[in-house]
């Protein structure tokens, strides 16, 4: 489903992924973790193209997507992406978040997305929440919302930057919970995270990142439990 | 001593009588006001559909969009408003017949622009980078995502400052005597040159300025507390 070939990007001077290769099959999640600085953020962004790789190929449904004349916005429709700070528009509702897009392009009536946005919303228990604005909502919930808001573009992967990085410890795990849910509906996902709960529960493989490479990988029985690569170890012997 | 004060007393509505009631000067002055305010108010249309312009092409890629919005603004924010309300009278204007009220209009919206452009780019830019983000991660073209997602929020952000550009723009548009239009200063200088007093003209005119000021000040404030309110959790 998005197979990479020799990612590269730099920041200036500063390379940041040197020359990733890796394949993301249909129905997989795979869990990417790392120190800071590693390139795991960065190497999801390129996925979307929120950072444009300055070498290498990213294939996507079996078209390049850092080509020239690929319409990025026609791509993005299929690859949702879930932030770290939710990035909900203060300026509108609830309802009216989750249904922008759709309707803006043109994809869903008004009456399509609000019903469609109201039964995203009652699977998450938030249907009471529909046209308050967000600033009224605790940090798991604005998540929570941050992810149908992406799942109502039926998307065919979605993208997690660190989701629950920036919420009270007591939120965490209604966001977790909703991930997993979408994972054994069988969604295709890329998680950046530092939940290694979720990575060992959840992830079908498990990638390792260090220095702007893919050090180590695999599923996660083996990866956990028989790690070797030594700043694996290091890492893992830090947050476990 | 109860003379001198109804002596005083008389004079002062003597006057009262001459600078503002005799021959219908108040109405001048209305008339002049009229003008004023209707040059503040086409000019600072002007100047938000040229600011706004001009504040997209300062945020755009491009280099040349970016230097040649640099430069208008730099000169039209460094040059006197008076000595840019002369070069548009008589040197661009200077061959051709134009009503003065529309070179007066032109000029004051052609410099608002650079201010209204610098207050809209800062508002743009004081969104959150995570926002464009979210748009476009959500499908959405940039023009949508600037529309839909960043200009409201922007808008909000730029409303007080917008507003007090516009008072600074009703003062301003008091340097137009200088070409010989007849706004509230100019009428309040024409009557005192009738009159042969000072007083009277100049100080109504200036009461005048202040009560709409202080209008549009109280206003402006009611406003920055309404968003401040919807801005609390």
């Amino acid at each position: 489903m998005i197979e990479v070939k020799g990612l590269e990007k730099k920041f200036g001077d500063l390379q940041v992924l040197n020359g990733i290769d890796e394949t993301i099959e249909k129905g997989e999640k795979v869990v990417i973790i790392g120190p800071s600085g590693s390139g795991k953020s960065t190497f999801l962004r390129c996925l979307n193209l929120l950072e444009q790789p300055t070498g290498g190929e990213i294939w996507f449904e079996g078209e390049q997507i850092n080509a020239p004349k690929c319409n990025v916005n026609l791509l993005r429709r299929k690859m949702g992406m879930v932030f770290q700070h939710f990035n909900l528009f203060p300026h509108l509702t609830v309802l009216q978040n989750i249904t922008l897009a759709p309707v803006k392009l043109k994809l869903q009536t008004k009456e399509q997305a609000n019903e469609n946005g109201m039964r995203l919303l009652r699977r998450i228990g938030l249907e009471d929440k529909a046209d308050t604005y967000p600033k009224m909502l605790s940090g798991g919930q604005k998540q929570r919302i941050a992810i149908v808001r992406a799942l109502a573009m039926n998307p065919d992967v979605l993208l997690f930057d660190e989701p629950t990085s920036a919420l009270d410890p007591e939120m965490v795990g209604e966001v977790l919970e909703l991930m997993k849910e979408l994972a054994e509906d069988g969604m295709t996902m890329v998680v950046v995270t530092h939940e290694m709960g979720f990575a060992r529960e959840v992830g079908t493989r498990v990638l390792f990142m260090d220095g702007g490479n893919i050090v180590e990988q695999g599923t996660p029985g083996e990866f956990f439990a028989n790690p070797q690569n030594p700043r694996l170890k290091d890492f893992l012997s830090k947050v476990l | 001593m109860v003379e001198a004060l109804q002596r005083g007393m008389e004079d002062f509505a003597r006057r009262f009588y001459q600078n503002l009631i005799f021959e219908d000067r108040w109405l001048y002055l209305l008339k002049g006001l009229g003008t004023t305010l209707s040059i503040a108010f086409l000019a600072i249309l002007i100047g938000t559909v040229i600011g706004f312009a001009l504040a997209l092409c300062r945020i755009s890629k491009s280099r040349i969009l970016k230097g040649i919005s640099g430069v208008y603004i730099n000169v039209l924010r460094g040059v006197p408003l008076v000595t840019q309300l002369l070069i548009i009278y008589l040197v661009v204007f200077g061959s051709v017949n134009i009503p003065k009220y529309w070179v007066a209009v032109i000029a004051f919206g052609l410099n608002s622009g650079a201010y209204v452009a610098e207050i809209m780019r800062a508002g743009i830019q004081a969104v959150d980078k995570g926002q464009t983000e979210a748009g476009r991660s959500l499908g959405l073209s940039s023009a949508q995502t600037m529309i839909s997602i960043i200009l409201p929020q922007a808008i909000k952000n730029v409303l007080p400052t917008y507003t007090s550009e516009f008072i600074v723009l009703i003062k301003e548009t008091a340097i137009v005597g200088y070409i010989a239009l007849e706004d509230l200063t100019k009428v309040a200088d024409i009557i005192r040159s009738r009159t042969w007093d000072a007083f009277f003209p100049l100080i109504t005119a200036a009461l005048v300025y202040l009560v709409i000021t202080t209008v549009l000040a109280a206003l402006l404030r009611k406003l920055e507390r309404r968003l401040a309110v919807s801005d609390r959790g």
